[in-house]
């Protein structure tokens, strides 16, 4: 548009063009494009049908054989199906151990995240760190079970499980599994942490300096304040990972049928003891598995599919939520 | 008026392997402004090149309306070298900055006038690279001597993003008076100061409902004035602001532009702009810098009215930029 005053009359109005249909363009798209973009379609049309084909199916098998009653019944020891009570004590063990993991995995994997992004000298080291949770990230979770089995067999861990006559541990606990299970959670945690820093402009950290705060202070009140979305969708994600879980569990929480408290003491001897989740659960008496209780299976795996799509939901909220942002 | 000191060699640290290169490069042509230059009432009006003349009345530019105040000395910069690796961006710069006047640093992209700002308060020794030869004095006392965190409370700085932390208004106004992270001293005790500092930057009254809100909602010229109270409230000596209307609407520009001139008695201000009008209206000193050195440093109208160099007449005059 002119802004020049001194153009005498307005030129005639230009006739406004037709306009462009842009779509018109894939008519010439070569016959690979087409295809390229027809498989596109068809791939993520068929994803959405395996994912809407497991839970459907799961929904239809989960209601027909769960009852409520299962949820707050012991599970016994019994070949009989309605007999062998409810899966309590697998929900009750899920829930311990995720949050056991989280809490072991959340202040290490922050603190790895903040190092890596806030000081990562000397670089050598930095580089280590980086490639260590890169390789903790792509280790089978087996594993990593064998791995905790074998170190917390050691005598020097006795005191996280149960110790037998004769000094042998026993190396199998809520203790130990949760344990390796951080490790599964750990890079989630440290990846979605060290993304939320990493997206804070710099000049935020030096108002914060240039107010003669020092570096731990901008740690704390800024940076970590304003990273608490990355935060919560890290650790969220590591949770559905824990839960998700079996191998940990079948070899390293002792797969008893029932939590079995190493002691006395309330909540340690819990956690000294062994027990079993949801996962070991499923692969205990699916037919497909160890077992022969395929209607208790499939009642047991449809509530920890609900655990895990309320999980993506609150990753799902959590990174919708509307936050107010600098700019670069 | 005070005269600048001349370059003196001994202060520069032939050590530091990049400056010391600079050091024997031949000293930049400095014209010094002679501090009682006539004073020229108003700028003469930048050259319109070809554009046909306006029929609406182009707005006069004017000064702030401000009130006299007596400048002192509280820092200066005698022969400041900064470089980035092998790369020189300040070169032999020496200054004065004054409480009781704005001071405004121009001068074209990369000509080094926001390092030389960021070394006021030593936020250049963040960058690893960074080297510097010269001497900052605050108040006669060579800034490397000074506790940075000290320093910086006294030197405080605003940026060209509004950048409020992710919490209350209170807090982040707040944030500088309270000790490392803790929430001690009380509300109750800081609440005068937080209010002292809104009212100063000129936003108490926008927001004296909703000190528990979150910062980060606030309009980006309210952001920005946050900012100012936050620097503020720890009662700094100079302000350093590093085109702190670049990104701001008109309004909220006019309103900053207020409270820099109506700050200026009780602190130094040094200002980097790109915006030369700005620089007008708010500045009573201006320096010039080109590719590292500062060609130009008078009286603000003597720069932008009657420059002594040809290089600071072609950029007033917006020849290059």
């Amino acid at each position: 548009m002119s802004t020049h005053s001194h153009v005498p009359a307005p030129a005639p109005p230009v006739p406004p063009a037709p306009p462009r249909d842009i779509s018109r363009g894939e008519d010439s798209w070569s016959l690979g494009d087409k295809i390229g973009v027809g498989m596109a379609w068809a791939a993520g049309i068929l994803l959405c049908l395996v994912a809407g084909a497991i839970v459907l199916y799961m929904l239809v098998r989960g209601i027909q054989y769960l009852k409520f009653s299962e949820l707050v019944s012991h599970p016994l020891p019994s070949l009989d199906q309605s007999n062998s009570g409810g899966f309590l004590d697998p929900i009750e063990g899920t829930i311990i151990l995720t949050i056991l993991g989280t809490a072991i995995a959340a202040p290490i994997g922050i603190g790895i995240a903040v190092w890596l992004s806030e000081y990562a000298r000397p670089s050598w080291l930095a580089r280590a760190v980086e490639s260590g949770v890169e390789i903790v990230a792509g280790t089978p979770s087996i594993v990593l079970a064998i791995f905790g089995l074998l170190v917390f067999q050691q005598s020097f861990f006795g005191f996280l499980s149960f110790t037998a006559e004769g000094n042998a541990v026993f190396g199998r606990s809520f203790f130990t599994a949760g344990a390796m299970m951080s490790l599964i959670a750990l890079p989630l945690i440290v990846g979605a942490t060290r993304e939320a820093l990493h997206s804070i402009p710099s000049h935020v950290r030096e108002a914060s300096y240039a107010l003669g705060k020092d570096r731990a202070s901008t740690i704390r009140r800024v940076l970590l304040p304003a990273s608490r979305r990355g935060i919560g969708t890290g650790i969220t994600l590591g949770m559905g990972r824990i839960v998700g879980d079996t191998a940990i569990v079948v070899i390293l929480l002792g797969a008893s049928l029932q939590l079995q408290a190493e002691n006395d003491v309330p909540v340690l001897g819990t956690l000294k003891g062994t027990g079993s989740t949801l996962t070991s659960y499923v692969y205990n008496n699916s037919p497909a598995g160890e077992g022969g209780a395929p209607q208790k299976a499939y009642a047991a795996a449809f509530v920890l599919l609900i655990i895990v799509i309320f999980l993506n939901f609150a990753i799902d909220l959590i990174a919708r939520r509307k936050e107010p942002a600098w700019n670069r | 008026m005070e005269s600048l000191s001349p370059l003196d060699g001994e202060s520069f640290d032939p050590m530091r392997e990049p400056l010391a290169v600079a050091a024997q490069l031949p000293p930049p042509v400095r014209r010094i402004a002679v501090e009682e230059a006539p004073t020229i009432a108003q700028p003469t009006p930048r050259a319109n090149g070809n554009l046909p003349p306006s029929t609406s009345p182009r707005p006069k530019l004017k000064r702030m309306p401000r009130t006299d105040t007596v400048p002192v000395e509280r820092m200066r910069t005698e022969a400041l070298s900064i470089a980035y690796g092998e790369k020189l961006a300040v070169n032999q710069v020496s200054l004065i900055v004054r409480q009781g006047e704005v001071l405004a640093l121009i001068g074209p992209s990369g000509c080094g006038k926001t390092t030389l700002l960021r070394s006021l308060n030593r936020l250049v020794d963040l960058t690893a690279s960074a080297r510097r030869g010269g001497r900052i004095l605050l108040d006669g006392e060579d800034v490397d001597l000074f506790d940075v965190t000290h320093l910086r409370r006294r030197v405080g700085m605003l940026f060209q993003q509004p950048n409020p932390f992710p919490m209350s208004i209170f807090d982040n106004v707040a944030y500088g008076l309270r000790e490392r992270g803790s929430k001690k001293p009380s509300r109750r005790e800081l609440e005068p100061a937080v209010v002292e500092a809104l009212h100063r930057a000129g936003l108490f009254e926008e927001v004296k409902d909703n000190l528990d809100h979150p910062a980060l909602a606030l309009s980006g010229g309210q952001q920005q004035r946050l900012c100012i109270a936050r620097s503020l409230a720890v009662r700094p000596e100079v302000l350093l602001l590093d085109e702190p209307c670049s990104a701001l609407d008109p309004i909220s520009t006019q309103v900053i532009e207020e409270t820099i001139v109506s700050l200026r008695a009780e602190i130094a201000i040094v200002i980097v702009t790109h915006n030369l009008q700005q620089a007008q209206r708010v500045a009573d000193h201006a320096a010039f810098m080109y590719l590292g050195d500062l060609i130009e440093y008078g009286e603000a109208e003597q720069v932008f009215g009657s420059p002594m160099a040809e290089r600071t007449r072609e950029y007033v005059s917006g020849g290059f930029g």
